[in-house]
């Protein structure tokens, strides 16, 4: 359970004056929900971005899975074995539902262009095995009957569904969900919940930002909080929740 | 949308059989002016299915297009002219034409990697511009192009032995350059037409789509943007090298002032007047825009002789007005483009109830 999956020490990442990240270090254990959690602007979706590629760091070390991902593109990262969803949802609009996890399917399959063009029996089997494994995921995350529709047209909570089944087909090793629950209600958030415990159970560790403090002590096997760009707190939830330093920046002072 | 294989198989057989014979009812009917002009609809259809990887497929919105059309034609009339006294067959020259429009393609894809709309068509204008003004300039100090006089003298294709640059009798039929070359062009059309059907079903027409559509998810999703983008280029660029070569051995004579920033916008306008991104339309678009400029010019004179007597408007700029204002008029009505896929059409459609 304590193996190291995710290690990052030290980072700082600034922009222009802002120093969005100060000095954060975070261990995430193979098989955990980890949770980040913290007010608003605290540095939470710049981790996030951070941690997936998007952006890079100015100092310290991430390491993953044995690789060294400091400063690695996004490509890399997600080939080393970690995915994410979007805050406000980035799905591509105007592809089916079914079309979205096959791109998903893209870095673990290999066909070229030369292939794409001869269609060869090789290039037909993974185009089948693509669609196969779309098709399972879809299911897996119970949205298979809006396969064809639109992605754009999308109830928002079978779009967040999709958004995860199609992270999930890029095969990761941790899966990054940035609040996943924002703007659903009591009995979707329940299900999504449940998903979550499901993929983790599949054996994919789980990183999660969250504003949903309840839903984060409940679902959570740790949780770090980030307050200006550091972390003030770190631990199993009923340790954090009573941590006096969280209880001012996050619980206590800064609640809207 | 579903058609049964039935159904398929006998539009296919249709359009097979109209394709085959199109040359010599067009020829006896209309003459063979008119063929030469089904000619070029076929090449440019070539040109606009390979901008339309990269414009309709990718995104990636490109105005120096011609420029690898140029290179294409370039490499084919050096390697098959008096010029250098090289003659090498059209098997090799085309091929290699074809490489190096890829090779070009990459060259204009690296610098604009982190280009995107207004930007990226100002630069690959000035790709176009450059690849011309060489063209034209590089004649000094050693001669390489000819500069603005041109390559004359191409060599036609040799096809075993036979010359499609001299009309031939065959079985009584008189078979002439122009109807020699349809078959040629029509065979590489098709072959350009397969391969860009594969490419937008495969999973690397499926990368495309996601990079236009959002490339910050894509690379969240393991795309490598930079490879996806340098593929798109290459690839259009390769059948614009393709057409280039065809072209120059069809004319026999090519000159800088062929490959002008006009020709690209009008490569341009047959991808998004026919529809962007779906390839029946493009073709669509590409057969109108070649065609309906030389009906033009065959009505509008002599319709003003028999309205009024005499020409009031001089008819070659009427029919650039009327070309123009037609344009104008498709993209107000019809912005989505004549043919667009269904997916684009619901795009617009959208987009309109705002």
């Amino acid at each position: 359970m304590s193996e190291v999956l995710l290690k990052i020490e030290g980072i700082n990442k600034r922009f222009g004056g802002l120093h969005a990240l100060s000095n954060v270090s975070l261990h995430i254990n193979k098989g955990e929900i980890y949770g980040l959690i913290g007010p608003n602007g605290a540095g939470k979706t710049t981790m996030f971005n951070v941690l997936t590629g998007l952006y890079t760091p100015d100092e310290g070390s991430f390491t993953f899975d044995g690789n060294d991902l400091f400063r690695a593109p996004p490509h890399v990262v997600v080939n080393t074995g970690i995915a994410r969803t979007f805050q406000n949802i980035r799905l591509f609009h105007e592809m089916t539902a079914l079309e979205n996890v096959m791109v998903g399917r893209h870095i673990r399959s290999k066909a070229n262009a030369l292939g794409a063009v001869l269609r060869n029996k090789a290039t037909r089997d993974e185009e089948a095995e693509i669609e196969a494994k779309a098709w399972e995921l879809l299911r897996y995350v119970g949205i298979e009957d809006v396969a064809y529709e639109r992605a754009k047209n999308l109830s928002y909570g079978h779009q967040r569904r999709l958004e995860i089944a199609r992270a999930l087909a890029t095969e990761p090793k941790l899966l990054a969900l940035d609040e996943p629950a924002a703007g659903m209600n009591p009995s979707e958030t329940e299900s999504l919940k449940a998903l979550m415990e499901k993929i983790r159970d599949g054996g994919v560790t789980v990183l999660l930002i969250e504003h949903d403090v309840k839903l984060m002590m409940g679902l959570c096997d740790r949780i770090a909080v980030l307050d200006y760009g550091k972390k003030i707190a770190e631990g199993v939830p009923e340790v954090v929740r009573k941590d006096p330093k969280v209880i001012e920046a996050y619980l206590g002072v800064a609640h809207e | 949308m579903t058609m049964d294989t039935n159904k398929k198989l006998a539009v296919f057989i249709a359009s097979a059989i109209v394709l085959a014979v199109l040359p010599f009812v067009v020829g006896n009917t209309l003459g063979n002016s008119w063929v030469r002009t089904i000619d070029f609809a076929l090449l440019y259809v070539m040109l606009a299915l390979g901008l339309n990887i990269v414009v309709g497929f990718a995104g990636l919105l490109d105005l120096g297009f011609i420029a690898f059309y140029a290179v294409g034609a370039y490499t084919f009339a050096l390697l098959g002219s008096p010029h250098f006294d090289i003659h090498l067959p059209f098997y090799i020259s085309i091929p290699l034409g074809a490489g190096l429009a890829a090779m070009f393609g990459l060259l204009l894809g690296t610098p604009v990697l982190k280009l995107k709309g207004d930007y990226l068509a100002i630069v690959t204008l000035g790709f176009g511009e450059i690849v011309r003004i060489f063209m034209n300039n590089l004649n000094a100090p050693v001669n390489i192009t000819n500069g603005p006089q041109g390559i004359n003298l191409i060599d036609p294709i040799q096809i075993g032995g036979v010359s499609l640059g001299k009309a031939i009798e065959v079985f009584g039929f008189s078979l002439n350059p122009v109807h020699m070359y349809y078959y040629v062009f029509l065979f590489l059309t098709v072959v350009v037409v397969i391969m860009v059907y594969r490419l937008q079903h495969s999973r690397i027409g499926r990368a495309w789509v996601a990079m236009r559509e959002d490339s910050i998810a894509a690379a969240a999703m393991g795309l490598n943007i930079r490879n996806i983008k340098l593929l798109a280029f290459a690839l259009g660029a390769l059948s614009g090298g393709v057409a280039g070569g065809l072209f120059a051995t069809f004319q026999g004579f090519i000159s800088p002032e062929s490959f002008g920033l006009l020709e690209s916008i009008m490569i341009l306008a047959m991808v998004v007047l026919g529809g962007m991104g779906h390839i029946p339309g493009v073709i669509l678009g590409a057969v109108v825009l070649t065609i309906a400029p030389e009906v033009l010019r065959d009505v509008i004179g002599p319709l003003q002789m028999h309205t009024f007597g005499k020409m009031i408007v001089d008819p070659e700029n009427a029919r650039m007005l009327l070309f123009g204002a037609a344009m104008v008029i498709m993209m107000l009505v019809r912005p989505e483009g004549m043919w667009p896929s269904k997916r684009r059409a619901a795009e617009f459609k959208d987009a309109k109830k705002g």
